[in-house]
């Protein structure tokens, strides 16, 4: 009985823990939304990090996005093996480019490099006093270090997951043509005859809310840093793995919805 | 004038400050002191408002610190000038960035002025042509200077230093310590100053609060305290007398 009511405790607990989080990422995300109007003021804080998040990483972005394009073209071409026709290969590997693999890939991407990088710069802002001296001058930490951050890596993640989608459907032609035999109008001419532009606007539609959601976890986990350069590398972990988990939760939320 | 009412904190199970009252006039210089962990700088960071009472109150210029709207914080923290213990000095940015980034984000624009004001602090804390210079590159001392040149920068009414000469070794904390002294002499503004060193209290203070278990355990003259023959007060000083 005792186990039993303990286990309830604990469950209990943990709930509420769960509860009292998601209210602080609202709480964070209420008050940042409050800060708007001052966006005409702090546009050069929103470029600096939109130059961040976009320049800094479209090396990387392009490397994951040519070789999953690469990749995918060897599986689909595996999986239709006696089954289906290598002229069907460019719109099948296309749609998945666009609807899931661009998208998510890049996301989980900007997850590790961006998300886990904003916990680290503002976890160790937080440790070192930083934060409070910001505060102790009059400026407000949201407005001026979460804001720009969410805003730069909303608008710069669909931006990126284009030039990923590009470059992965670049890739998955290269593939096609040199090592199966797929000629280039076989394979554009699938791609055309399935191409949906709702594919296309629904992978960039969900990549706003990961943008969003990577930032906001970012900024969070940095805000609420303790415990010196263990509690940093702590909170660079800890939102490399909320954030990559909640783009997976949030594709298959929205894609019940978009699809 | 600052005026702390019946002031309560606990973090977890840590009762930190248990109903703590103190007045500060304007003008005054006061040291609080008190042994690690007794909440001497969880006090000074409520009376700015960066933490919350769980109860009683902090009244600074008739205003309810814990009550404002966050609007009217920011305006209070105008008035402001704080050191940090470990200067807190903004990584990314060199020193004449760090010390006019208050001003900057409050509309001063105007940057030959913003140049004038950080040439004109740096002297006033014994500083020269190190505009261009990046934290990282700053001894521990010269990083105290700048981070007080940065507390300077909007003329505050009140200056609070944080464990102003901890982690200094003892020729810069006499002059971090001298430098107080003349900024408190020269700019007539009210000081609270959070440290553990009897030197800093000595030379530089007329009234110190002793903290001891969250309470208020002293309260008047470095020279009272100094000669208290209570055995609390006489354990936080046997380190001092010894190295005097």
């Amino acid at each position: 009985m005792k186990i039993v009511s303990r286990m309830i405790a604990r469950l209990g607990h943990s709930t509420w823990r769960f509860l009292a989080e998601i209210g602080s990422f609202s709480r964070l995300f209420a008050q940042s939304i409050r800060w708007i109007p001052s966006l005409p003021r702090d546009r050069q804080l929103v470029l600096d990090q939109m130059e961040h998040v976009g320049t800094g990483s479209l090396p990387l972005v392009l490397i994951i996005g040519l070789f999953t394009g690469m990749v995918s073209a060897w599986q689909a071409a595996y999986q239709f093996k006696g089954l289906i026709p290598l002229s069907f290969l460019g719109g099948a590997v296309s749609r998945a480019i666009f609807i899931e693999l661009g998208p998510v890939l890049t996301a989980i991407v900007i997850a590790g490099r961006v998300g886990a990088s904003i916990a680290a710069e503002l976890g160790t802002m937080k440790v070192t006093e930083q934060i409070d001296a910001l505060e102790s001058l009059a400026i407000s930490p949201v407005r001026y270090l979460a804001v720009p951050r969410l805003l730069a890596t909303t608008i710069m993640m669909p931006v990126l997951v284009i030039f990923a989608n590009a470059i992965a459907l670049l890739g998955a032609f290269l593939v096609s043509n040199f090592f199966l035999d797929v000629t280039g109008k076989m394979f554009f001419d699938s791609v055309k005859q399935y191409f949906q532009l709702k594919d296309i606007l629904g992978g960039i539609y969900k990549t706003i809310f990961f943008g969003a959601s990577t930032a906001l976890i970012g900024v969070k986990v940095g805000f609420s840093t303790t415990g010196g350069a263990e509690g940093v590398g702590k909170a660079t972990i800890r939102a490399f793995v909320l954030s990559s988990t909640m783009v997976l939760i949030l594709d298959y939320t929205l894609w019940t919805l978009l699809f | 004038m600052i005026s702390i009412r019946n002031l309560r904190k606990s973090f977890g199970a840590q009762e930190v400050l248990r109903g703590i009252s103190l007045e500060i006039g304007d003008g005054e210089t006061v040291a609080v002191i008190g042994q690690s962990g007794c909440g001497k700088s969880v006090l000074l960071k409520h009376i700015i408002g960066l933490l919350k009472p769980d109860a009683g109150a902090v009244i600074v210029d008739n205003v309810n610190v814990s009550e404002v709207s966050e609007k009217e914080l920011m305006e209070l923290r105008r008035n402001v000038g704080f050191l940090f213990q470990g200067a807190a000095l903004f990584d990314s940015m060199n020193v004449l960035q760090n010390v006019t980034l208050g001003l900057w984000e409050h509309e001063e624009r105007d940057r030959d002025k913003l140049a004038r004001i950080t040439k004109e602090k740096l002297e006033l804390v014994g500083l020269r042509n190190i505009e261009t210079v990046m934290p990282s590159e700053l001894s521990g001392g010269m990083k105290k200077r700048v981070a007080l040149a940065r507390a300077l920068a909007g003329n505050p009414r009140y200056l609070f230093y944080d464990e102003p000469t901890t982690g200094l070794d003892p020729v810069t904390s006499d002059q971090i310590d001298a430098l107080i002294q003349g900024l408190t002499a020269q700019l007539h503004v009210t000081s609270l100053i959070v440290t553990h060193d009897m030197f800093t209290v000595e030379r530089i203070v007329e009234r110190v609060v002793f903290l001891h278990e969250g309470n208020i355990y002293f309260d008047g003259t470095p020279k009272i305290f100094a000669e208290s023959s209570d055995p609390i007060c006489q354990q936080f000083l046997e380190r001092y007398r010894r190295s005097a």
